[in-house]
């Protein structure tokens, strides 16, 4: 009871201040609707002309906002790492893969439909990311949604087998390389790290942007293959639970 | 400023964060996430963000659910029980 007691008097200081504080911040927010900050109003009036990129979220996030972009690629680089790690290392090696297969005829027409048409979408998006809304980041996990679909619709040996764990890798690992090659490409040019260094290209073609249409790519390529890699850890897991899982139990 | 869209969705996205927090059956709750994503992506949308429309609603409709349901049914799922058994 006394240990009850002792938490409440800890707690209710503590939430009040929180909720002191973060009435504070509400307070001090802009009105809703207001006009765009300075900084927000000079991109939208300049950014076009600077970069030739029409879509401005784009170009901040390949450009002008670089570097939080490689710290965010590198976030999501460490993590799926530290998932394959603690996972991969508890695992004893089966070999056989389960058998299972999608029960629902109507699951199995479907996904098989879906799964070209999500990785032509996610494709798309991650090309036409600095033209029009989209990007690297959603291209590329919707392209590893597309691999999902090959498990939902499929069967996980389908989706390990199409999607084969030494590629994935590579294309993980080379996606962020890119990255920071191009930025080092940027220093050998004689400009900043990071910076635009090759030529801005026409507006609204695919062949604008210069270095941040292959940021983009980049991006895309290692987003793609960290959310496959980071299914496949997931998918492992589970599909331990899978009822009727190993080769010995179908021959009963 | 404010139109009546905006505050429909707004609305929307508060009834369904909260709803997500009222479900006690895990499985479930991970529908009703969905659903709370899916309420965002329209906010984003109605909000004049595309681009985080589209980051929403992978990620909470793809990703997300995905690892949340392997993860349930390994820790509370078939497996839990073999281990239990054993």
């Amino acid at each position: 009871m006394s240990r009850r007691r002792l938490r409440l008097l800890l707690f209710v200081p503590v939430a009040a201040v929180l909720a002191g504080v973060l009435m504070w911040g509400l307070v001090g927010l802009p009105s809703f609707g207001s006009p765009p900050h300075a900084y927000a109003a000079y991109l939208l009036k300049h950014e076009v002309g600077q970069r030739h990129v029409t879509n401005i979220p784009s170009a901040i996030v390949f450009d002008y906002r670089g570097w939080d972009t490689l710290g965010e690629e590198l976030i999501l680089f460490t993590s799926v790492m530290g998932t394959a790690l603690l996972l991969r290392r508890g695992r004893e090696d089966t070999g056989e893969r389960p058998r299972d297969k999608a029960a629902s005829a109507a699951v199995r027409h479907a996904g098989a439909f879906l799964v070209p048409v999500v990785l032509l979408l996610g494709i798309w998006t991650v090309s036409y990311g600095y033209l029009t809304p989209g990007g690297g980041f959603q291209g590329g996990l919707i392209c590893s949604g597309a691999a999902l679909f090959l498990w939902i619709a499929g069967s996980y040996r389908l989706h390990r087998g199409l999607t084969p764990t030494p590629l994935v890798d590579a294309a993980e690992g080379s996606g962020a390389a890119a990255y920071i090659a191009t930025g080092l490409a940027a220093l050998a040019a004689g400009q900043a790290f990071l910076a635009g260094f090759l030529p801005s290209g026409t507006v609204g073609s695919l062949l604008s942007g210069g270095t941040i249409a292959l940021l983009n790519w980049a991006t895309g390529l290692e987003v793609a293959a960290a959310g496959v890699l980071i299914f496949h850890e997931f998918l492992e897991e589970y599909i331990q639970t899978v009822p009727n899982p190993s080769p010995r139990q179908e021959e009963r | 400023m404010i139109d009546v869209v905006q505050i429909v969705v707004l609305t929307f996205v508060a009834l369904l964060g909260v709803a997500v927090v009222a479900c006690r059956d895990t499985l479930r709750q991970v529908m009703v996430n969905g659903m709370f994503g899916l309420s965002l992506v329209v906010l984003f949308t109605v909000f004049e963000a595309p681009d985080v429309a589209i980051s929403m609603a992978v990620v909470s409709n793809v990703a997300y659910p995905m690892l949340l349901l392997a993860t349930i049914y390994r820790t509370r799922g078939r497996g839990a029980d073999e281990r239990e058994r054993e």
